[in-house]
Parts: C-alpha cells; structure tokens; sequence
C-alpha cells in the first residue's frame, strides 16, 4: 500500500479543489495526442486528428479527456487504495484496449504540466512532488493486472 | 526523431522570450527535480540542496547555459554541445533516464511562469528539442 503523508494528502486534495476536470481533461488529453502523436494509435475512431487545432477542437477528445480525469477523481477520493480502485479499470486497459502502459506515464507528466500552465507558482515543487507522486501511483495500478 | 523546421522555430522563440530570466528558469528545474524525483539527488552528494543553495544557483545556470547554446544552435545540437557529450560519458555518467526527468522540470517551470507561451505545439516541439539533447548528452556512453 502506499503511504501517503498529510502534507502530500492535502497539496493533493487542494490542487484538485480547485481544478476543473472537464477543461483539464481535454487539455491533458489533447496535449498528448499532440506532444506524442503515437499514442493517437488508440483513436481511430475519434474524426480529425489531423493538426493541433483539430485536436483541440475535437469534441470527442474533450469528452473522453474530461472522462478520463473524472477517474483520477476516484484515486484521489481513494488514496489509499488506489490499486483497488482501478482493478477492473486496469483489465479493461489490457483484454480490452490493448493500451502499453507507458501511455499512463506519458499522460501523467503531462497533466502535470498542464497543472503547472494552470496554477503557476502555486504549483511549488512539494506540490509537483505530491502529483507526479501520484500519477506514478495512479499508472502503476492501471499496469497492475496486465498479462 | 527529427526537429523540423517548425520545431526549431518554436524552440528559439521559447528561449528568445525567457530571454534573461533563463538562469533562474535552470535552477527552479534543478530544484523541481530535486524535489519531485528525489533519487537525481544522488548525484549530487557533493552539493547543499538546501532551499537557496549557491551551488544549485551555479548548477542551474550551467544547465540553462547548455539548452541556450543548443537552441541558438539548433541545426547542429550535437557539435554545439561535443563537449557536454564527453564529460557525460567520460566523468558524470549520468543514467540516461534522468534527462527525461530534467526535461519534464524544464517543462513545468516553463509552464508554470509563461502559461501562455507553451501551447501544445510549443509544448511538442520544447519536448522534442529536450529529447535531442538528452540523446546527445548520452550518445557517447557505449
């Protein structure tokens, strides 16, 4: 289990009070279709892709963005039982989505450089510690049940 | 993984408007990752990494200096930084994986100071841009 302090709890917690999920979210995600345009493999399906703009104004990458962070929700209201949390998540990923789990670090470093982008110096390196902390965690459980 | 000429484009207005205020820029990126990737601490015994530290100020600025030179020499980031190469690969023999880390600090303090500045496509190409200098830095290990 990881042990999380009461200062990473709270530079967590605080950080996400005051996030918004659905703006992050496609921002996070729509960086890494764009920052590393490999990872656009899993999104056949989503329309034009073609240039950052498209990306950007893509509605189905906000929708799923904005889905995907809403389940960082579940971690951060689960910290210590983030591995439980996302045991069936983590199947999906693997039986279903075939998705190498480099591509939850990858998007990891980069929400937190869009935390960054949004909080500015708020964002103090205890704080940068406590995120990439916690994306680190949050990609290793959804690894977990691969086979 | 190529630069193309956007990229270069992008990276050198990057540097052009942190103009001077690249030196503290290298230090925060020492500091962040001192503090977000506690074993890059590891190479630095030698060091106080206390708050403030002089010595992480001087570091930093050494770093930033490097990513200067290498933007204002974009088309050939490998003879710019030969040197940097050999000391890395002869004396410091940093673990490749750490520039990963160097680059994603570089990236958050950028982030953090001009929100503005990196879009993602400023974002894609600073990324690239630290990609190729890290791989120059570890060309010469083996």
């Amino acid at each position: 289990m990881v042990h999380w302090s009461a200062e990473e709890k709270q530079l967590i917690a605080s950080v996400w009070g005051k996030v918004n999920v659905e703006e992050c979210g496609a921002e996070a995600l729509a960086r890494l279709l764009i920052v590393y345009p490999w990872t656009q493999r899993f999104f056949d399906n989503f329309g034009n892709l073609s240039s950052p703009t498209a990306i950007i104004g893509n509605p189905k990458v906000r929708a799923h963005g904005k889905k995907v962070l809403t389940s960082f929700g579940d971690a951060i209201k689960n910290l210590d039982n983030i591995k439980g949390t996302y045991s069936k998540l983590s199947e999906l990923h693997c039986d279903k989505l075939h998705v190498d789990p480099e591509n939850f670090r990858l998007l990891g470093d980069i929400l937190v450089i869009v935390l960054a982008s949004h909080f500015g110096r708020d964002f103090t390196p205890a704080c940068q510690f406590a995120w990439q902390k916690l994306v680190s965690v949050v990609a290793h459980a959804l690894a977990r049940k691969y086979h | 993984m190529v630069l193309s000429a956007h990229d270069k484009s992008n990276v050198k207005s990057v540097f052009g408007k942190i103009g001077g205020q690249a030196e503290e820029f290298g230090a925060e990126t020492l500091e962040r990752m001192f503090a977000a990737y506690p074993q890059t601490k590891t190479y630095f015994p030698h060091f106080d990494l206390g708050k403030g530290s002089a010595q992480v100020k001087g570091h930093g600025k050494k770093v930033a200096a490097a990513l200067v030179e290498a933007a204002n020499h974009i088309d050939d980031i490998a003879g710019a930084l030969s040197k940097l190469s050999d000391l890395h690969a002869q004396k410091l023999r940093v673990d490749p994986v750490n520039f990963k880390l160097l680059g994603q600090c570089f990236l958050v303090v950028v982030a953090s100071h001009h929100p503005a500045l990196l879009t993602p496509d400023v974002h894609a190409s600073l990324d690239k841009f630290l990609c190729a200098v890290g791989t120059v830095l570890t060309a010469k290990y083996r």
